[in-house]
């Protein structure tokens, strides 16, 4: 038997089947990894916050190396002392506040309800590091990271990552030489939570000037760079409440 | 009788050298600029087409005599999109850092010409085994290529191979280095990619005349 598959019904029968197969398929794949993802991810986001203060095996200029993931939990009960979660003026630990979405919170704080903020407190040889994580809005797709404070508010270190930024230019934020530009900045401008700008021209390209809230820009790379400059700043006045409890006057 | 048919043997050997895709065809260059800065993510790049192009020819092949002329580019597209998402997926839970490296590039393959080139000139017109050793030949012709170009680049731009360093240490100037060698930050942005492409375009052009074209 010859199938006409010229027939536009034959044409809309085939592509019924198909989508049916396909998304079967892919439903199939997605629920019996998913598990595994959602570990990857968890334990991403525990060698990220250790990164950024600076618990890594970084090797050398230029490498960057985490906690391999099968310490990584052990790594993180060891040095993240607290956990909170920054609810309105209610404050409350939460083992558990490290897997808070950033995303959703940002959207439920849009649809008025009160967004959920962590932060982390680390101890490493007796100093202690305030991590806040941060997301914002690169040129192509959602950047992130974590930022670790002293208490006077100078960067102890930071980790940016990105979804989709141009590899070579605005992938570079995730690359030692930029991040590395942030630790011994301070985020605050007299009183005020200035952030840490990304800026181009600022006649200082070594970074050897550490009060002026600015690092050298990445070329080629403006808008990412003004996405981590907006992040740091919004992200750090969420949580300015906070940050004034603990700061050293 | 021998495995592979003399024509079927060329279908796997051609593409790796007088019909490259990357050097002759010129298809499949974006990719083969983007990710060849290291060794490992080259390797990485060039075994996911391996699976999708392979794979994918013999779907497209099966299906050739069913599928309505009318929605072939869209029944193709979906046959990648679908192998990608597959590559990406495991990746993501078996090679977790690694599938945030390519995550860019996973679904660049997606519009890769080399494997919707190869799903409309040879498997809607060919058996499943010979699509297969087609899309085995190509795919194998591409990360050939891409793998020369990652070794160059990753060797003269980071000093490094799969990222062991090789040359000795740039910061404490041992190795290479103690003779005043530097690493060639050139190398590891995409142009220089193409600089590498070219040569050995170059190269494979001076060996084989036949390959040069008449104008």
């Amino acid at each position: 038997m010859a199938i006409n598959t010229e027939k536009n019904s034959y044409t809309v029968l085939f592509a019924t089947i198909m989508v049916a197969v396909v998304g079967t398929v892919l439903a199939f794949l997605a629920s019996s990894l998913s598990d595994k993802i959602k570990e990857n991810e968890r334990l991403e986001k525990q060698q990220n916050i250790l990164y950024a203060m600076g618990i890594n095996q970084n090797k050398g200029e230029g490498s960057v190396s985490f906690i391999p993931t099968d310490q990584v939990a052990g790594e993180f009960s060891k040095y993240i002392k607290e956990q909170l979660v920054i609810e309105g003026d209610e404050i409350t630990q939460d083992d558990q506040a490290y897997l808070i979405d950033l995303k959703k919170q940002a959207t439920a704080a849009k649809n008025g309800q009160t967004r959920k903020l962590p932060l982390f407190i680390g101890d490493k040889n007796g100093s202690k590091f305030y991590i806040i994580p941060m997301r914002g809005k690169g040129l192509w797709d959602a950047i992130w990271g974590f930022i670790a404070l002293d208490e006077n508010m100078v960067v102890q270190g930071v980790y940016f990552d990105h979804a989709a930024e141009t590899p070579g230019l605005g992938a570079n934020i995730k690359q030692r030489y930029f991040m590395d530009d942030f630790t011994g900045e301070s985020i605050l401008e007299g009183t005020k939570y200035a952030g840490i700008a990304v800026a181009k021209g600022n006649n200082d390209p070594l970074n050897k000037i550490k009060d002026d809230n600015e690092v050298d820009a990445l070329a080629g790379a403006t808008i990412t760079g003004n996405g981590v400059s907006a992040m740091i700043s919004e992200s750090v006045n969420l949580y300015k409440d906070y940050l004034e409890t603990i700061r050293v006057k | 009788m021998a495995l592979l048919t003399k024509k079927d043997a060329s279908l796997i050997l051609d593409p790796l050298a007088d019909n490259n895709p990357i050097t002759i065809q010129v298809l499949g260059i974006c990719s083969a600029l983007a990710i060849t800065a290291e060794l490992k993510a080259s390797v990485v790049m060039a075994i996911s087409v391996l699976f999708v192009l392979g794979i994918g020819n013999v779907v497209i092949s099966v299906l050739r005599n069913v599928i309505p002329s009318k929605i072939r580019i869209i029944v193709q597209l979906i046959v990648v999109a679908t192998l990608v998402i597959i590559v990406d997926q495991v990746l993501k839970a078996f090679a977790y850092e690694l599938s945030k490296t390519l995550s860019v590039f996973v679904g660049l393959i997606i519009t890769n010409c080399i494997i919707m080139g190869r799903f409309e000139a040879f498997a809607l017109g060919n058996g499943p085994w010979k699509s297969f050793l087609d899309g085995i030949g190509n795919a194998l012709g591409y990360g050939v290529i891409l793998i020369i170009v990652g070794f160059f680049r990753e060797l003269l731009g980071s000093g490094t191979l799969f990222g062991f360093p090789v040359l000795g240490d740039p910061i404490s100037k041992t190795g290479l280095y103690s003779t005043g060698y530097e690493n060639n930050g050139f190398m590891i942005i995409p142009p220089a990619a193409l600089i590498v492409v070219g040569i050995i375009i170059w190269v494979q052009r001076s060996r084989n005349k036949a390959l040069i074209e008449d104008n």
